[in-house]
């Protein structure tokens, strides 16, 4: 039904638009796609899935020329071609929309747009085609966007629209959305499918990255899985399940329900009193006036969409930064202006957003990572010498119990670890802590399944075991299985508050959006 | 009337390097290479300008070569100069990635000592003051007239040389290239996101040695204009190259922006000049040194205050500064 009957099919015409065939790319010490074939047809949606670490990147480097394969070649309409550097990719009509946008940001939206294929008159630009033409584009397939707006005051919805813009100006036809929807509200969500649906059905070809299972079985025709640089197969979606997709991305059936009691919750743990925290960006408070309790024995989330003032919050919480008005009280004491360790001996543990920035010293080695929170103890030091022998002792005791790996055992260098591990020794240094209240910050982003699992599994018994936990949090998945009450934060103010048992994501999504707000 | 006409006249002349430096830098900053060089810059370009017209200078005696015509060719060999040494900060900026800082002051120490050397080998042991020619400057006999001593005629001719022309043209062209063009568009997005830059498909270190190139010519010519001004070559350009990344910063990494920072720093530096001759000055000419120390100073410590006061608001390049690397991503 996607098949366009405008242009007359040749005989020899191959039935895929782009193949990459038996692709392998080494790097030192690990084959990052190890014998790899993606068939992409015409008009189709091709799902591309597969944990952190699968390949997925690598592949769409080497179609897009930035990596040579020791292996394999690439063919588009059944010819075989060479892609040398991006250029060569654009030549071919691939275009890709990139996870971390590609977006200059004091530049408008359409001189983002015609960069790099600038309509000119000997050099001197000539806006008045280009813009006629993103109108024209903007119109044909519902992409509102501004084209004199200037990109860093605009949305992450409409910066995105930008990027599929850019594409569609070049008349890519093979069209690559690498992670579409992390940032997007699912409103949003649902916009881009409808979007990317209307291209498949004009004959273009779409290559989704993704490692949501309920966007492949909403959208694609079709899903390739990679697993650790191994090509596992390629399934017709109509013809497959969620669970059969997640056992092949990791290899073993997952548990996506996190098990959870009920429990009735204990006496206020952290009491947040109208914070206010002003924005280093503008003129404004970043957050602004937010008020909550944590009680023992609940997790309460702070939900919403980054950039929504949620990072602030947790610095003002946790003393990196200062709020400007309002309190903070910790088990009935006034914690505003305590200093960062006093805070953490009062008994807060914190998970940060960013755990090469916050969380680690990262040339530093594990067993030095895990005593940062209690070398001044003196079952660690006296009179200001370390005790290797406690801090070696301390740091295999928590390394087994948590389960850490790593090459070298205590001495490994943080930086050489896997983000997993990294984060699991984190979880484990502000766990073993015996917290009152634990705040983690989007303590999984960027892990596989696996280790997934394993931080939810903590978090609840934390939880389990009467203390305070607030998660912030980005993935709503996360949030609706893990929360005990969620917060949705909008513009840095808490606009509603909703019980994980009643609501459902579209509602919170409305929320995330600013479209609707309880009065509190 | 007559001192009106000369700080007028003089804060002219001083803004012109002042301009055409800080736009040099404006291009190599939006690049993405900081070039902190500008001085060294400035001081080959003011060398080698100024030993062409040295040695161009018998021909033009004996009438055999136009005098503007011989300055037009100082000019040109000071931006080439500029723009040689330039070369070697992008290659070491662009291509070993080698911190900027550091490479530029490493130029900026090299500039001085090479210009001595230089200008003892070719005119002898301790010989470091060059002077400029007589007939390099545009009097009022290049356009067949006599001098007539009004106002006008102060204003104009007091001190009058091929740069003025030059500096209208190099600021207009500045202007279109950084706005109006394909270059310049790709230009600005190489110093702000040179990631997204290479992703449609623009080669970061071509334009990064192009913006590179343009600060080198810029800055030589701006140091040759300076010699005009002071009437004089020593091997040194009394900090301009850094008083032009002041202007520069102060200016916003904008064209127009910098023109009016260039004029702004002028006129406190002729107000500095001048002090001892403007009548509403305090005259403190009992206190010793104000007039050789203090007034001149004033540009200078004006610079510092004002970049205390503006620099909350300025906006740098996001880019400049860090290295493109092309397989990080």
């Amino acid at each position: 039904m996607a098949e366009t009957t405008n242009k007359p099919t040749k005989a020899n015409e191959s039935e895929y638009v782009i193949e990459m065939l038996n692709i392998t790319k080494e790097f030192p010490g690990i084959k990052a796609n190890d014998n790899i074939t993606l068939q992409l047809k015409k008009g189709e949606i091709h799902a591309l899935l597969g944990e952190n670490g699968a390949g997925k990147s690598t592949l769409m480097s080497v179609l897009f020329g930035l990596y040579q394969p020791e292996a394999g070649c690439i063919k588009k309409n059944g010819e075989v071609v060479k892609i040398n550097d991006p250029n060569d990719a654009n030549m071919l009509n691939i275009g890709m929309v990139h996870q971390h946008f590609k977006l200059v940001e004091c530049f408008s939206v359409l001189d983002n747009i015609i960069l790099g294929v600038e309509p000119n008159t000997a050099g001197f630009l000539k806006k008045k085609d280009a813009r006629k033409k993103v109108l024209d584009l903007s119109e044909r397939y519902g992409l509102h966007v501004d084209p004199d707006a200037i990109v860093e005051d605009i949305s992450v919805g409409m910066q995105q629209r930008t990027e599929i813009l850019k594409m569609l100006y070049r008349d890519n036809e093979i069209l690559i959305f690498d992670e579409p929807t992390a940032v997007l509200t699912p409103q949003e969500i649902d916009e881009l499918m409808r979007i990317m649906r209307g291209f498949a059905n004009e004959g273009k070809s779409i290559l989704f990255i993704t490692h949501k299972l309920a966007e492949i079985m909403a959208v694609a025709d079709r899903c390739t899985v990679l697993r650790k640089g191994k090509y596992i197969g390629t399934v017709n979606i109509a013809d497959t399940t969620p669970q059969e997709l997640s056992r092949m991305m990791v290899g073993r059936n997952v548990n996506f329900k996190v098990d959870k009691q009920d429990m009735e919750p204990g006496e206020v743990v952290l009491e947040v009193n109208g914070i206010t925290v002003p924005s280093k960006l503008h003129k404004g408070n970043s957050v602004q006036d937010v008020s909550f309790n944590v009680r023992r024995g609940e997790i309460v989330t702070l939900a919403g969409i980054e950039g929504n003032g949620q990072t602030q919050f947790v610095y003002a919480l946790t003393g990196l930064d200062k709020p400007t008005a309002g309190s903070i009280k910790l088990c009935g004491k006034d914690i505003t202006k305590m200093a960062i360790r006093d805070r953490s001996k009062m008994g807060m543990s914190h998970i940060p957003e960013d755990r090469h920035k916050h969380g680690l010293v990262l040339d530093y080695s594990l067993e030095q990572n895990m005593v940062l929170q209690k070398y001044w103890d003196p079952q660690f030091q006296s009179m200001g010498f370390i005790k290797f022998d406690a801090v070696r002792e301390y740091s295999e005791r928590l390394i087994e119990q948590y389960d850490v790996r790593s090459g070298q055992g205590p001495i490994t260098m943080a930086r050489s670890m896997s983000g997993g591990n990294q984060q699991k020794a984190i979880v484990a240094r502000e766990i073993d802590k015996d917290p009152e209240l634990l705040v983690a910050v989007q303590p999984t982003r960027g892990l596989d399944v696996g280790a997934i699992e394993y931080i939810h599994k903590q978090i609840v018994a934390q939880r389990d075991a009467g203390k305070a936990v607030l998660l912030v949090s980005l993935e709503l998945d996360e949030v609706m299985n893990l929360s005990d009450r969620i917060l949705v934060m909008y513009e840095g103010e808490i606009v509603g508050e909703f019980d994980p048992k009643v609501t459902t994501t579209e509602e919170l999504g409305l929320y995330m959006a600013g479209a609707k707000r309880q009065e509190r | 009337m007559n001192i009106l006409a000369d700080i007028i006249s003089a804060t002219v002349l001083f803004a012109i390097p002042l301009l055409l430096v800080a736009l040099g830098g404006m291009f190599s900053e939006r690049s993405g290479i900081i070039n902190i060089a500008l001085d060294g810059i400035m001081i080959i370009g003011a060398l080698l300008g100024c030993h062409t017209l040295k040695w161009l200078d018998p021909a033009v005696t004996a009438g055999n070569l136009g005098s503007q015509v011989a300055v037009m060719i100082a000019i040109l060999v000071a931006g080439v100069a500029g723009i040689a040494l330039s070369l070697l900060l992008a290659f070491s900026a662009i291509n070993l990635r080698a911190d900027q800082t550091i490479g530029g002051t490493a130029l900026n120490m090299f500039a001085p000592a090479f210009s001595i050397v230089l200008t003892w080998a070719i005119l002898g042991q301790g010989q470091t003051t060059m002077t400029l020619p007589t007939w390099v400057r545009i009097v009022q006999n290049n356009f067949g007239k006599e001098a007539s001593g009004t106002f006008g005629d102060m204003l104009v001719f007091k001190s009058l040389y091929a740069t003025h022309f030059l500096c209208i043209i190099l600021f207009a062209a500045a202007v279109i290239l950084l706005y109006k063009t394909k270059f310049g568009l790709r230009l600005r997005a190489c110093g702000e996101h040179p990631q997204a830059a290479d992703s449609v498909g623009i080669n970061v270190y071509k334009m990064r040695y192009a913006g590179v190139m343009i600060s080198g010519f810029l800055g030589g010519i701006g140091g040759m204009s300076f010699v005009f001004a002071v009437g004089g070559f020593q091997s040194e350009v009394a900090g301009y190259g850094f008083l032009a990344l002041a202007v520069m910063i102060f200016g916003n990494w904008k064209p127009w922006s910098i023109l009016g920072a260039a004029f702004f720093f002028s006129f406190f530096r002729v107000i500095g000049n001048y002090a001892s001759s403007i009548p509403f000055m305090p005259k403190l000419s009992n206190v010793e040194g104000v007039t050789t120390y203090l007034w001149p100073s004033i540009p200078y410590v004006v610079t510092v205050i004002l970049l205390i006061l503006t620099s909350k608001r300025s906006r740098a390049p996001k880019a400049e500064g860090i290295p493109y690397d092309k397989g990080q991503r």
